[in-house]
């Protein structure tokens, strides 16, 4: 398993987000997150990388244990890409500028090693001519796919994505969703949490569904969507499939 | 004589203008080093203590609130005549130059503190996120993000207040620093003519308007969108 979570509880003051929640993401696998707002999918993603800490539990990635003390959670997280909701790219920097600030400050790369490597991420999202302008100068999809350059140029074991098409125009979708499409035919393990139930079905090795701070319920998508067991899960897809 | 040569007479003597201009002109090389050593060390110190309270520890940050709130809240004379009168009694005896210098960069200290500290924290959570996430540090993440972004906001603000405590160094004529005002006031009681003093006014403006349209200019500049 390259990732593995184990009883992960999550409190913020007295609201207990996550409550005992179990993942396990094999190698190459494609794991969908799904649940209503508030769910605690986001915060289950968030504390893969440590962006929050669990209150208690165990989080395993590639081998390393993400919150014992004595791990340099710094470059842990150089093999966990993140895709952001709303992109967080750099405003002051240009789009290579953005893939490249970790490939030098993290991985120690020089100025023009980063440029290639940086380059050639951008190459892979379809913006390579785009490598010079600055966020404010492209569209969402545009900016996003940056996003998910600047975490493959750093060659990730695993991307973890956050709602990343949730906040783009309908039209902006279908891009950022293909380059996901061959970050997956490439083999990348990745952990997705979104509403894109079209892609879902198509890329998908597993759905999860949370609600209320637990897995309810996971499976193939085909399973998930079509048979759903629990009543929870048969509501809430229930009302995603009719709008 | 009419009315406006009486006037002109007194208010632009051409024989006292031109035998105190050498004196203004040494006060206004006095004010361009006060000046400059308030604003490097004041904007600087300010720098260092928003950085350090970034950092979160709460007994350091009580301190600088204190410190930062102290110096805002006290007038710059009363820290100027306490500097000067108030610490040889403790042993050291600051010239006026010297007094003025820290006193103002005292005040600039705080006032820049509180400025770098809001555009510090007005840089959105994501950004913070975003950098740790591909494994900056929290240092490299201040430095290389958050900074860049927080320096734009704070252009504005900053210039402002710079160029009102920077204009505080003729509260140093209090404690005798040669600068433009001290060298204008006695060179009109010793000429019984208020001619230097229009000089002084003169030179003021030749100092600061150039500093107040660029800062306009550098504020337009780095407005940037986002």
């Amino acid at each position: 398993m390259i990732v593995s979570a184990k009883d992960i509880h999550k409190h913020f003051g007295a609201l207990h987000v996550l409550k005992g929640v179990d993942l396990d993401v094999a190698e190459r696998e494609l794991v969908f997150v799904i649940g209503p707002s508030g769910s605690g999918k986001s915060t289950l993603l968030r504390c893969l990388n440590r962006l929050e800490r669990p209150t208690s539990g165990s989080v395993r990635v590639d081998g390393i244990d993400m919150l014992a003390p004595s791990t340099d959670i710094n470059h842990a997280r150089q093999r966990i890409g993140m895709v952001f909701q709303s992109f967080n790219l750099y405003p002051h920097m240009t789009a290579l500028g953005n893939v490249t600030l970790a490939l030098r400050k993290v991985a120690g790369k020089s100025r023009a090693e980063a440029d290639v490597l940086g380059q050639a991420a951008l190459e892979r999202v379809g913006l390579a001519d785009r490598a010079s302008h600055r966020p404010a100068e492209l569209s969402g999809g545009q900016q996003q796919r940056v996003a998910i350059a600047r975490a493959i140029a750093l060659e990730p074991r695993v991307m973890l994505f956050d709602e990343p098409t949730s906040a783009l125009d309908p039209e902006l979708v279908g891009s950022v969703l293909a380059v996901m499409r061959s970050l997956r035919e490439s083999g990348m393990t990745m952990i997705v949490v979104s509403h894109e139930m079209g892609f879902a079905r198509a890329a998908a090795d597993r759905v999860v569904f949370m609600d209320d701070g637990l897995i309810v319920e996971q499976g193939p998508p085909a399973a998930i969507f079509e048979h759903p067991t629990h009543e929870r899960t048969r509501a809430f897809i229930g009302q995603i499939q009719r709008h | 004589m009419t009315g406006w040569d009486r006037f002109a007479e007194t208010f632009f003597n051409a024989k006292v203008m031109a035998k105190y201009l050498p004196d203004i002109l040494y006060g206004m090389v006095v004010t361009i080093e006060l000046a400059v050593l308030i604003i490097l060390s004041g904007l600087f110190a300010g720098l260092v203590l928003a950085l350090i309270r970034s950092l979160g520890v709460r007994p350091l940050n009580w301190l600088i609130i204190f410190i930062v709130d102290l110096f805002r809240s006290l007038p710059p004379l009363v820290i100027i005549v306490l500097i000067y009168f108030g610490l040889p009694a403790a042993g050291a005896s600051p010239s006026g130059f010297v007094s003025t210098w820290i006193s103002l960069a005292l005040v600039l200290m705080a006032f820049a503190e509180e400025i770098f500290w809001a555009g510090i924290t007005s840089v959105p959570r994501g950004q913070w996120e975003a950098a740790r996430s591909t494994g900056l540090s929290f240092v490299q993440t201040l430095l290389e993000v958050v900074l860049p972004q927080a320096l734009r906001l704070t252009i504005a603000p900053l210039t402002n207040r710079t160029i009102a405590i920077t204009k505080g160094t003729a509260l140093g004529t209090v404690v005798a620093v040669t600068e433009i005002l001290g060298q204008a006031s006695s060179a009109m009681s010793n000429s019984y003519n208020p001619s230097p003093l229009m000089m002084g006014a003169t030179a003021y403006l030749v100092l600061f308007l150039p500093v107040v349209v660029a800062a306009r200019w550098i504020e337009t500049r780095f407005a940037w969108k986002r």
